[in-house]
């Protein structure tokens, strides 16, 4: 059913774990449907540097959200926003295709990262904007 | 590693068992020596149908019923669908109201769902936080135009026994005689089923759940008790299952039936209560799903918090452990289990469930081994997951 991709990522996943400094979180799913996902990511001149996952979900939801933080490492945002859903199933040679809807939702918790970073930013730089008028 | 070497434990029985070499052995002749049709009058003929009466006997001694009351099927599938659709097709005009439960098989629950689509109202009775059917709901549930009443006698994924004596008390009394089915395919020999003394018309019966081979299964038939057939062809089974008979499949079937005895029910249990146990000593954040007492001997179902039940059994497949899940990602729909969902769990407590299922090959040395296995697989899993500690 799974490409040995899938279960090599599902049985070694890489970038598993919790950022305490993160500078963007993105979470996506419920566990009503089975499938959370939640991103961290750092991020330095645009880049993201460091990036983790905590998954509760099946194999595929496991292995995605680990390729996901392989394919994003070291890109740019506007890089790391151009990743999709079918990148990631592509890099691990496919899915089922009942798992291609409900289970490949890491893209979208990386994309919700980094608009959760983007937003961040435009705070801060509101709040310093708004410093400098006082 | 190579998987072909590795040591495999076999934890789904629920889904189907080891054929029994006894069983296989039982078969051989009717394959390759003996392999007329039963139908036909010459030597061949006679010893197929001898061979086949002998195990129609040995079924009905089974469960106290007339081999006359045996019908041969296909299994359990064939035998829901040949009780519900042919009782109904020959009882028209006395009523188009069928009570059945939430958490039947599919074999049940289709089949009555397409009935209502064929214009009969279905009731599906709810059942207990430990799946029990409650005999007032279904009082409650009958009217003067109710036929036909199906129940499981145990249920396929947790395991929990329902009150099949009362049931049949509750479908026969104030003389109402209202038909009642029963799929007994997962407590068929694991459990004692007497016809004489229970009053349920019809029972489906299936031989791979108990070491038999795959591909046949019974209908006992409660005498007077009128079906229609379902397929046209012969006159075999009393002109109800047209087609030559699996002589091979049936001895084999029989044989399986003769091999079950109270020693390994017994054994069973016992190693049934120590996987439990041992899950509820070992893990933390667990729940059992079904019935403590009223449990089939070799059903453990089990739910796992914080973590997801593909991935338990992907990850216990990799240690050589075979387990089967609730999940909705083990199914081919979106939907978790509807038996989990009908005792009330949440579905993420649905989605994180194992089913365990034992049978006379199991021993207590591979109950040790999962129970060292488990532990550190489900830690592995909550480790990843955002909701432990969330």
């Amino acid at each position: 059913m799974y490409s040995k991709r899938v279960i090599e990522a599902f049985t070694n996943p890489h970038n598993v774990g919790v950022l305490e400094d993160a500078d963007g979180i993105g979470e996506v799913g419920n566990p009503v449907c089975g499938d959370i996902m939640k991103m961290y990511i750092k991020v330095r001149d645009g880049r993201i540097v460091d990036i983790k996952f905590q998954t509760f979900g099946c194999a595929a939801a496991i292995a995605t959200s680990s390729m996901i933080t392989d394919l994003a490492k070291g890109k740019t945002l506007e890089e790391a926003e151009k990743i999709t859903r079918n990148d990631v199933a592509e890099s691990l040679d496919g899915l089922p295709p009942i798992k291609m809807h409900c289970s490949n939702l890491a893209a979208d918790a990386l994309h919700k990262a980094i608009e959760d970073y983007r937003k961040k930013q435009t705070e801060k730089r509101l709040v310093k904007s708004l410093d400098k008028n006082i | 590693m190579d998987r072909e070497n590795k040591r495999r434990i076999y934890l789904d029985n629920g889904a189907t068992t080891r054929t029994d070499p006894r069983v296989v052995e039982a078969m051989l002749p009717y394959m390759t020596a003996e392999y007329g049709n039963a139908s036909s009058l010459h030597s061949f003929g006679v010893k197929a149908r001898d061979a086949m009466e002998k195990a129609r006997a040995t079924i009905a001694n089974a469960i106290h019923a007339k081999p006359s009351e045996i019908i041969f099927t296909s299994g359990g599938t064939e035998s829901d669908n040949l009780a519900i659709l042919g009782f109904v097709s020959a009882n028209k005009g006395r009523g188009n109201h069928i009570i059945t439960t939430r958490f039947e098989h599919p074999a049940v629950l289709n089949t009555c769902k397409h009935l209502e689509s064929e214009g009969f109202r279905v009731t599906y009775l709810p059942v207990t936080r430990e799946g029990i059917v409650g005999l007032e709901e279904l009082e409650m549930a009958i009217t003067d135009r109710t036929v036909l009443v199906s129940i499981m006698h145990a249920n396929n994924e947790i395991g929990s026994i329902q009150p099949l004596d009362r049931i049949a008390d509750v479908c026969k009394s104030k003389s109402r005689g209202i038909c009642l089915h029963s799929d007994a395919v997962q407590s068929f020999t694991k459990l004692p089923i007497d016809v004489s003394k229970t009053r349920v018309d019809m029972l489906s019966m299936s031989a791979h759940k108990i070491h038999g081979p795959k591909g046949v299964g019974a209908l006992y038939l409660r005498e007077g008790v009128k079906i229609n057939r379902l397929v046209f062809g012969g006159h075999h089974e009393r002109d109800l299952r047209p087609g030559t008979e699996n002589i091979a499949g049936i001895v084999g079937f029989a044989k399986a039936v003769e091999l079950m005895n109270r020693t390994e029910i017994a054994s069973m249990t016992k190693l049934r209560d120590m996987l439990i146990r041992g899950i509820m000593e070992g893990v933390s954040d667990v729940v059992l799903n079904g019935s403590q007492s009223e449990r089939l001997c070799n059903n453990v179902n089990i739910s796992f918090k914080y973590v997801e039940g593909e991935s338990l059994l992907l990850s216990l497949d990799a240690e050589g452990i075979a387990v089967s899940t609730g999940s909705a990602c083990s199914s081919r729909s979106l939907e978790p289990s509807h038996v989990l969902l009908s005792i009330g769990l949440r579905p993420e407590m649905a989605h994180g469930s194992l089913r365990f299922t034992l049978s006379r090959f199991t021993t207590e040395e591979e109950i040790d081994h999962v129970l060292e296995v488990l532990p550190r697989v489900v830690k592995r899993l909550r480790d990843i997951s955002p909701l432990k500690g969330g």
